[in-house]
């Protein structure tokens, strides 16, 4: 797959703060990408310079051969942004949008799009009667109603319920397998694990790693969690091979294993040797949430 | 052309669905045309005279003064601008688009006011309805152009009220709607010609009511043709996207469109005066 972006050396400062600090990525083409960070990273700054709404102090920015601050009119018939805050006239009415906007990409509005987020009973309604979610999906049928390459979402899921965040989910997947290339911003670490291919995790501005999110998780700390529940709880103060730390609950001993194939045998063939009956065992795999405060706080030190 | 159809439509309804707009293209312009009628005709007999070409200047200058800048400036501070920007409506459009549909507005409004000064007050209409229809459109053009150039300039919400009242009070009572402007001390008649409304009421006068203003009408017009030029110029020129964190230019240069009207008040002469009754 080729890179259809490529950012190098992008650095962009509001009077003494540096937002984003000499940050250097590549997206590939028809990859989820995500920006991942907390408040004031500098993802939106970095989204913003990407999609033309802000001119960086420096750096390079390559989006299909086109270049944000050279050529905006390109980049936007070839991109489609949902704005974090997506700001349209309060009186504009839903289908009104989609034709307004729709009419400047030069392309016939795509009311299917509307069926599509659970929004033709609101056709005729106007923006300023939608709740948060209605808006946010709305911003989001106009981001893609020219069908573009390159999609930016900016936190899409912040605001919706569970099954408009399961459909946004499956859109994105379907858009994905049309060959489109998504760049999602989000503060939703079980999102960018489900969703995303490769992530970039900002802090302070700069760029401390990216990874697919299986690699990023695997470099952590390591350890798996293992919740055990057995009939007559025999287990409980028995020490097993690469635990490295273990708590022991009314119901539940939690084992941090550095190796679980070693724990695991260890604690079955002790559950058999003791007559004890196995009522529950969970395994956990790292989270990329967990990875994420890892990071977050070594950045913090 | 679809766009610029689609976009024009969304504009005009704007105008209805919108109360503050509402208010400004037509209920302050007609209320006020009705309470000067019944009202100021016995306070001022000169001004039944004027009537008409007075209260379709002061619809223009309530709709595009007031009612033009307030919305450019919200649509910036709420990121609106931002929305099109992404979705390639250029910025032109974003400035005459709204100046068209508030001559729309505002025209609807001074065809009430013609008709119903005439039929209800028994205002003289125009000797010379072509003449009052091209220095209508000359007006509505400068009146349209301050509007935008006040809405891109203005840093806040709060501040589009004082750059719009800058012109709007001053014009209501110097500009020659109210009284006439021979009527006014000197000093004063000369700060007036440094208003759009002065020339304006010359040449509706001169031009189109058969009346004489002291010097040659289309020095009005082409007053008010150049700022309204050098306003929708420098509006482009200003344009921002984005109320934050964007490099904006600087907005003393909108000083500019004020030459015309200061160069006016230096070569064109005054009228006689009138002394009061």
């Amino acid at each position: 797959m080729s890179d259809v972006i490529v950012v190098s050396g992008l650095c962009k400062v509001y009077d003494e703060l540096v937002a984003v600090d000499d940050v250097s990525f590549t997206v590939r083409e028809g990859e989820i990408f995500g920006l991942l960070g907390p408040n004031g990273a500098g993802k939106t700054t970095t989204l913003e310079c990407m999609e033309g709404l802000r001119i960086p102090d420096s750096g390079n920015i390559d989006i299909m051969g086109v270049d944000p601050n050279r050529d905006p009119r390109k980049l936007h018939s070839i991109i489609g942004v949902q704005l974090q805050s997506s700001g349209l006239p309060q009186t504009i009415k839903v289908k009104e949008a989609m034709k307004f906007f729709s009419a400047y990409h030069g392309v016939n509005p795509r009311m299917e799009l509307l069926a599509r987020l659970n929004l033709s009973e609101k056709a005729e309604s106007e923006y300023q009667t939608l709740s948060t979610g209605q808006q946010r999906r709305l911003a989001l049928a106009l981001a893609i109603s020219h069908s573009p390459a390159v999609l930016f979402l900016d936190e899409p899921t912040a605001g919706l319920d569970v099954a408009s965040r399961v459909e946004l989910h499956c859109l994105m997947n379907e858009l994905k397998e049309a060959g489109t290339t998504i760049i999602l911003s989000t503060h939703d670490m079980a999102e960018a694990e489900e969703m995303t291919d490769r992530v970039a995790i900002l802090l302070q501005g700069r760029i401390v790693t990216i990874s697919t999110p299986r690699e990023l998780t695997a470099t952590g700390s390591g350890l798996t969690k293992i919740s055990l529940r057995t009939s007559d709880n025999t287990a409980t103060g028995v020490e097993f091979p690469a635990v490295e730390k273990q708590t022991f609950g009314e119901e539940y001993n939690i084992y941090y294993s550095r190796d679980i194939g070693p724990t695991v045998t260890a604690i079955i063939y002790y559950i058999v040797k003791n007559n004890d009956t196995l009522i529950d065992l969970r395994v956990e795999r790292p989270s990329l949430e967990e990875r994420f405060l890892e990071l977050t706080k070594e950045g913090a030190v | 052309m679809r766009a610029f159809a689609y976009h024009f439509a969304f504009e005009f309804h704007t105008g209805l669905r919108n109360k503050t707009l509402l208010l400004m293209m037509y209920l302050l312009p007609l209320g006020f045309h009705f309470m000067m009628g019944f009202m100021m005709v016995d306070i001022n007999p000169f001004f039944l005279e004027t009537m008409i070409p007075a209260m379709v200047i002061f619809a223009l200058l309530s709709g595009m003064i007031l009612g033009l800048p307030q919305p450019l400036v919200e649509a910036r501070e709420t990121g609106i601008f931002r929305s099109y920007k992404i979705n390639e409506v250029p910025a032109a459009s974003i400035l005459v688009i709204p100046a068209l549909s508030a001559f729309i507005h505002a025209t609807i409004a001074s065809l009430v006011i013609v008709l119903t000064g005439a039929l209800v007050f028994n205002a003289p209409l125009p000797v010379n309805w072509l003449p009052f229809v091209l220095v209508y459109l000359v007006i509505v053009l400068t009146c349209s152009g301050l509007g935008v150039l006040i809405g891109v300039i203005s840093a806040s919400s709060r501040v589009t009220v004082l750059w719009s009242q800058l012109i709007y009070l001053p014009s209501m009572m110097a500009g020659g709607l109210m009284v006439p402007l021979q009527m006014l001390p000197e000093a004063l008649m000369r700060v007036a010609r440094l208003l759009p409304a002065s020339y304006a009421m010359d040449a509706f006068k001169g031009l189109a009511m058969g009346m004489p203003v002291g010097y040659d009408p289309l020095w009005g017009v082409l007053i008010l043709l150049v700022s309204a030029l050098l306003a929708f110029a420098l509006a482009l020129y200003l344009f921002s996207w984005d109320s934050k964190n964007t490099a904006r230019r600087n907005p003393i240069l909108a000083l500019l469109v004020l030459l015309p009207y200061i160069l006016g008040a230096i070569l064109l002469p005054l009228p006689e005066p009138i002394p009061f009754m």
